[in-house]
């Protein structure tokens, strides 16, 4: 089933974010990290969008780093006073203006259920929700690309319905394919390694979304929209 | 062209490092010791960041199979061609056939081979690091086995270099007065307090005041110490965020963990503190079952550190370029 945008507008209407302060912190002499005040949500997150476009201008800036709400910045040198730095990246998001990432629609089609959905029975019990509930809700839903890390490509997508959230596990899993659709918190995303995972897997996609040799390695990019097409289910 | 003839597991071909794509996920790897793989660089006349071996574990061979120049540096111990004993950090000519051989160090952790040309392995994202978490860079995306042939570059700065070699006083000893060496065998490491340094409170000074111990179950990506556990008055949700190498993290059980080189791009633990970069290559060098304490620093104290061997660094490679000049012009 494909779930039309106008169902979905009401979840993406955007309020203004509350400008209360941030917080920024060191790591190590030449990273900063500012972490946003309020919920982990959209509104939040556009002002780091902006933050990051802003900030990535600056002329001492080696690199940035836009997180879950909240922004790691690496500077070309030690600076000599980090107040001053401290005071600039608090006054940059200040002044962030929210701003909506145009983005790309990816469609992921995915395998939903089967030998790689090894979570799906601890999300139904979670959840208390049938697995063919928790396989639609989760596809139904738009999901917006708030960062990339963790591994080459690894997109947290925010936008997963609250009936579905489920923590990460206490003991990960010691080998999850990559390719594994999994849920982690109130988050989901595509395994891009193989190896340890704490995240809960209900599906798989085969989809390649990262090339190293590319001048674009990573397929998804903050902004972006994906949306999880039910290949096959599974059940 | 060079040819792995014994290697352990885990040795790889490494540069300065792909920063620049923690923002895809992508580590920023490179060497564990990246002031002597700099100073290697500058010896054979290569560009700073060209691609050598980091050797961490012991007994390493190549064999050479064209006349070649390389340097030694990062370990102490002196390494083998053939069964001549060379000096570490110092050039040297091999011929084809020749053997080169590192032994197991005296007391530090990682050696490299830096060769005069570079290592010719494709570059990808601005590096020729190995990422081995993704597979790919270096050789072919994993570490060196026995057998692997590996190209070597023709891009350096051409210039003559005596038959005798030329070496360097090492970083260590050139700069003893701003890298304090060990104390009874404990290593001080400069750090400065990290965004979740209060949460520890009395744990936070629990955490400068012992003496930690680097456990086995460290490697490129992260060093876990083993010492008291420091535990978080309160248990907090932590976004993920990015982080960078030398980051110390307290996941629940209280030891804390130190990202290095090949570190995840985000993390989620508590941060009780950061090591100043200019430290990481001593740590890159500290062994395994070593021991370290922390030492509060500044930024002030860190850029001071990072001057002193940025004016280092400029000067051994205006030295050596004086020498190969003035070899140049007698030729």
């Amino acid at each position: 089933m494909i779930v039309t945008s106008n169902i979905l507008a009401p979840l993406r209407e955007i309020v203004p974010a509350t400008k209360g302060r941030a917080r920024v912190s060191f790591i190590g002499a030449r990273a900063f990290l500012l972490e946003a005040p309020g919920d982990f949500d959209l509104p939040a997150q556009r002002r780091i969008w902006a933050l990051s476009q802003t900030v990535r201008h600056w002329v001492d800036i080696a690199e940035v780093i836009p997180g879950m709400t909240n922004f790691l910045a690496i500077l070309k040198e030690t600076p000599e006073d980090p107040e001053i730095v401290v005071r600039r990246l608090v006054e940059a998001w200040n002044n962030a203006e929210s701003i909506d990432l145009a983005g790309k629609t990816i469609e992921i089609p995915v395998h939903y259920g089967g030998e790689y959905a090894i979570d799906l029975p601890a999300i139904c019990e979670f959840s208390g929700l049938s697995d063919r509930e928790v396989v639609r809700i989760h596809h139904e839903a738009t999901y917006r690309v708030f960062a990339l890390g963790s591994a080459p490509g690894f997109g947290y997508l925010h936008g997963l319905d609250p009936r579905i959230y489920m923590p990460r596990k206490t003991v990960p899993s010691l080998r999850m394919e990559k390719g594994c659709v999994t849920i982690g918190g109130m988050q989901t995303g595509v395994a891009m390694l193989t190896g340890p995972n704490g995240w809960n897997s209900l599906g798989y996609a085969e989809l390649q979304m990262f090339d190293p040799t590319s001048p674009t390695p990573a397929l998804m990019a903050p902004g972006d929209t994906v949306r999880f097409v039910p290949a096959r289910i599974e059940l | 062209m060079i040819e792995i003839i014994e290697t352990g597991p885990f040795n790889t071909v490494q540069d300065l490092g792909r920063p620049g794509y923690r923002d895809i996920g992508v580590s920023a790897s490179g060497a564990m010791d990246p002031l002597a793989v700099r100073i290697g660089n500058i010896l054979v006349g290569n560009d700073d960041g060209a691609a050598a071996i980091e050797v961490q574990t012991f007994p390493f061979k190549l064999r050479f199979e064209a006349r070649a120049v390389f340097a030694v540096t990062g370990a102490d111990g002196h390494p083998m061609l053939d069964a001549r004993e060379l000096l570490p950090w110092c050039t040297h000519f091999a011929e084809a056939g020749q053997i080169l051989e590192l032994r197991q160090p005296l007391t530090r952790a990682r050696a490299y081979v830096v060769l005069g040309g570079g290592l010719d392995v494709p570059v990808l994202m601005g590096s020729r690091s190995t990422a081995l978490r993704g597979g790919f860079g270096g050789n072919g995306g994993r570490p060196l086995i026995n057998g692997d042939r590996i190209e070597i570059g023709t891009h350096s700065d051409g210039l003559p270099l005596p038959a005798s070699g030329i070496a360097v006083v090492e970083p260590a000893v050139a700069l003893d007065d701003v890298f304090p060496a060990p104390i009874d065998g404990v290593l001080p490491i400069r750090a400065i307090a990290g965004g979740e340094h209060e949460l520890f409170a009395s744990d936070g000074e629990a955490f400068w005041n012992q003496t930690w111990r680097i456990s086995s179950r460290s490697d490129r990506t992260g060093y876990r110490l083993s010492g008291e556990p420091i535990k978080p008055t309160a248990t907090i949700e932590m976004r993920s965020h990015g982080v960078v190498p030398g980051v110390i993290q307290v996941p629940p059980g209280g030891e804390p963990i130190i990202q290095m080189s090949d570190a995840n791009t985000a993390g989620g633990y508590p941060k009780i503190a950061g090591i100043i970069e200019c430290d990481l290559w001593r740590l890159g060098q500290a062994r395994i079952g070593s021991r370290l304490r922390f030492i509060r620093s500044t930024h002030a104290e860190a850029r001071a550190v990072e001057q002193a061997a940025a004016r280092y660094i400029e000067d051994v490679r205006q030295t050596s370029q004086m020498i190969k000049r003035a070899l140049k012009a007698m030729a």
